[in-house]
């Protein structure tokens, strides 16, 4: 019996669980700082630096690496790309983990998160796009939860709500990519009301156009990045169809986001004619531009070509994580790097180690609930009852 | 889910209407808004501006903020520039200057009460209204603390109280709304020993400083600063030097806030009103071709059928005739045998055989 127990405590000290242990203890700790000492205790915000890495990296590249789920939904249902079926659902969960915890993470933020439905049921500032974000978000959220639903009832055995939940496929992809389509750009044209401080090399009239298209990007470097990481941890949980489809879809989203990093770096370049802003690349400020312009679009562009081509299976996946590093890159340049340049540096922001602690907290949180549910659920193979039923 | 989705098309449609109508005015409209005829305003004279912060002190008071980290006739704050905080909704700033002037220019810092103000049209609650004295002013009761006006104040001046874990406000000047209404001074103009700034309505400033400007043409910049910046402010100034010299942004341009944002947002029933038909069209060409190949497939599905049947049939009649044919043959020897056997009859009855053995041999045939 005490063998027993000691065998079971064991079972759970693995090295993962225990630095995810750490971490979720140190974010219970801040989350206690957080709203009994107000940001100012755990936080480096100011009044010149109002949004730190909550808005830069839990909102707006959240946002844009959840995008896997609307991405993949309307490549498989709207234009009819079955042989990509079996990535919907691991895609549709993380986007609605992602959207989740970006929820989580404004709570956090913003001064009185009970107030957080107020533009909604109190009064509508339906002038801000800061308005468009959260409607989108929370109607997306829902649509996300209902896409998701199917898995976790055929998990629970409820067959009739099933039933029903999976006949609204259509028209919440649909609803999905319209709710994306504008909150994915209003999160980029949130910009557009500070040009005086945003740098001019990232401030574009473009930027809504711009979010919108790095966000298909990162949704199909995503998908690939995660069923790389899920054959890796949980090979086991996947059937035949998964992993016979798995390389196809490496490839085919490999092409196309190849093809879009191209499109994009185009538009880039035709917002820099557009703008006149060819002096400044010679600046401090240019290079860091063309760092991410040239090594985190044209490159990775090129990576995915070649990888697509050669049919070489570990380029593509190394091009994914490098688009990923790219589109978080450009997320965190617009909120927090090129954002408020004109200041002197005494001024600038760097984030908080606590600030830090919460990021990495809500993101574990991500990981643990991932797992817990495709360890149960039907997302990486079809359920018995329900095979080629969707 | 109807119920949503009709929600969520009325506010797209209070978006839309909003833009067009209304003093919220803001966006997607090509009309200019000069702001309300009688607003009030102040005009900010720095060439009068001794630097006393006595503006600072009235502030404080007036608005019953909290205590001063430094007493407010300590002058030597001056030495670092400063800006608007939860506690101070004015400072004053010292800028040493090498031009004509002799000494310091010091500068006043509050709110500016934009016509068009870009923290306004920014807040996702309307916690802030441009009302028709000219005041803009924030209801902390519907704020939720997202700090998105701070990002979109062009003059960097609300601010916000980290230091309150669950209640924070937004804090900044309100032209002492309060007490204009009652028409009372605004605290930091009473207080000003020099008359550097000045009262009134928005209009009536702007012929005062026009009319400094050309009794004294050697001692202001030609230009009212806040006349056109950001399509105008209700606080304008008047300088001495160059206006960046005293750290005010020359680069500001004159389009109101609620511009920069109006082209996106009038995107949004676009992407409501053609997404859905699009995407219903792919949907719906992807279903066709789906269908297509659907039936050509049962085409070949049926054509393929209809061949096996056919050969089943060929084979089957193959067999039948087969069998027919062997019919026949065995027929026919039974036939020819049964000839021979009467062939024998007569040969052997001539031998005169035993009968025994003509009753074997059909035995052994059948055999
Ligand atoms: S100065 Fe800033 S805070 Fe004041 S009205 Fe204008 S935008 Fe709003
Ligand atoms: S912090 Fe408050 S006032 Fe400012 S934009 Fe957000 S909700 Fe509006
Ligand atoms: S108008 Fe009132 S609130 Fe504004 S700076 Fe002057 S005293 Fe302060």
């Amino acid at each position: 019996m005490a063998d027993e127990t000691a065998a079971a405590s064991k079972a759970y000290l693995t090295p993962f669980n225990m630095v995810a242990g750490i971490i979720v203890l140190l974010g219970v700790i801040i989350t206690v700082l957080r709203f009994t000492g107000g940001l100012a205790a755990v936080t480096n915000l100011s009044d010149y630096n109002p949004w730190g890495i909550w808005i830069g990296f839990d909102l707006l590249v959240g946002v844009a690496l959840a995008a896997g789920g609307y991405v993949t939904s309307a490549a498989v249902y709207l234009f009819g790309m079955k042989k990509y079926h079996s990535a919907v659902r691991p895609a549709v969960l993380t986007g609605f983990l992602g959207y989740a915890l970006v929820v989580l993470a404004l709570h956090y933020d913003v001064g009185r998160p009970w107030r957080l439905p107020y533009p909604f049921i109190v009064q509508q500032g339906s002038t801000s796009l800061l308005f468009e974000v959260a409607a989108c978000v929370a109607l997306y959220l829902t649509v996300l939860f209902l896409e998701f639903s199917p898995a976790a009832l055929e998990w629970l055995g409820l067959k009739r709500a099933r039933r029903l939940a999976v006949r609204l496929t259509m028209a919440l992809t649909i609803f999905g990519v319209i709710l994306s389509t504008l909150h994915q750009s209003s999160l980029g044209a949130l910009f557009l009301i500070a040009p005086s401080k945003l740098h001019p090399l990232w401030y574009s009239s473009y930027l809504p156009i711009y979010f919108f298209i790095t966000s298909i990007i990162a949704g199909l470097s995503m998908v690939i990045f995660e069923s790389t990481l899920s054959h890796h941890y949980f090979a086991a949980k996947m059937d035949a169809n998964h992993l016979r489809e798995k390389d196809g879809i490496a490839l085919g989203f490999g092409k196309a986001a190849s093809f879009i990093l191209a499109g994009y770096f185009a538009i880039k370049v035709i917002g820099l004619a557009a703008d006149d802003n060819w002096h400044w690349l010679g600046t401090g400020y240019g290079f860091w531009y063309l760092v991410e312009l040239v090594g985190f679009v044209l490159l990775p562009c090129f990576a995915y070509a070649v990888g697509v081509r050669d049919k070489n299976l570990k380029l593509i996946k190394w091009s994914a994580v490098w688009t990923v590093l790219g589109v978080a890159l450009n997320r965190l340049n617009v909120s927090l790097v090129a954002f408020n340049w004109h200041l002197p540096s005494g001024e600038r922001y760097f984030p908080h180690w606590m600030e830090i602690g919460i990021s990495l907290f809500i993101v574990t949180i991500g990981v643990l609930a991932y797992k817990f549910i495709v360890t149960r659920m039907p997302i990486l193979y079809e359920h018995p009852d329900f095979q080629g039923e969707h | 889910m109807s119920l949503t989705r009709r929600k969520f098309l009325s506010w797209l449609g209070a978006a839309t209407v909003s833009t067009t109508l209304g003093q919220a005015a803001q966006a997607a409209s090509n009309k200019h808004f000069s702001g309300y005829p009688q607003s009030h305003g102040v005009l900010f004279d720095n060439t009068r501006c001794i630097g006393c912060r006595k503006c600072e002190e009235g502030c404080n008071q007036v608005n019953e903020l909290p205590g001063p980290d430094r007493p407010f006739n300590d002058l030597a704050v001056l030495d670092k520039p400063r800006r608007t905080t939860a506690k101070a909704y004015t400072v004053v700033n010292r800028y040493e200057n090498d031009g004509m002037l002799q000494g310091p220019v010091f500068r006043k810092i509050q709110c500016n009460h934009c016509l068009e103000p870009a923290c306004a049209s920014a807040c996702f609650v309307r916690a802030f209204t441009k009302t028709a004295t000219g005041a803009v002013i924030y209801d902390p009761s519907v704020c939720v603390g997202c700090r998105y006006c701070m990002i979109a104040c062009p003059f960097e001046i609300p601010a916000y109280e980290y230091d309150q874990a669950l209640v924070p406000r937004i804090m900044k000047c309100t032209l002492c709304y309060p007490r204009i209404v009652k028409g009372l001074l605004p605290g930091c103009v009473e207080a000003c020993p020099t008359e550097a700034l000045t009262f009134g309505r928005r209009r009536d400033l702007l012929r005062t400083a026009r009319e400094r400007i050309s009794q004294f043409p050697e001692r202001y910049i030609d230009h009212i600063y806040g006349e056109n910046e950001m399509g105008g402010t209700s606080w304008l100034y008047l300088s001495g030097v160059p206006y960046r010299e005293v750290g005010m942004r020359e680069d500001l341009g004159i389009t109101p806030a609620p511009q920069l944002t109006a082209g996106a947002l009038s995107a949004v029933p676009m992407v409501v009103g053609l997404w859905p038909v699009l995407l219903t069209g792919v949907y719906a060409i992807t279903q066709r071709k789906e269908k297509i190949v659907k039936a050509e497939q049962e085409q070949a599905v049926a054509a393929a059928r209809e061949q096996a049947r056919a050969e089943a049939q060929a084979q089957l009649a193959q067999a039948l005739a087969k069998a027919a044919q062997e019919k026949e043959a065995a027929i026919a020897r039974e036939v020819k045998k049964a000839l021979e056997e009467a062939a024998k009859v007569p040969t052997e009855q001539a031998a005169a055989a035993p009968p025994a053995d003509t009753a074997q041999t059909p035995t052994e045939e059948e055999s």
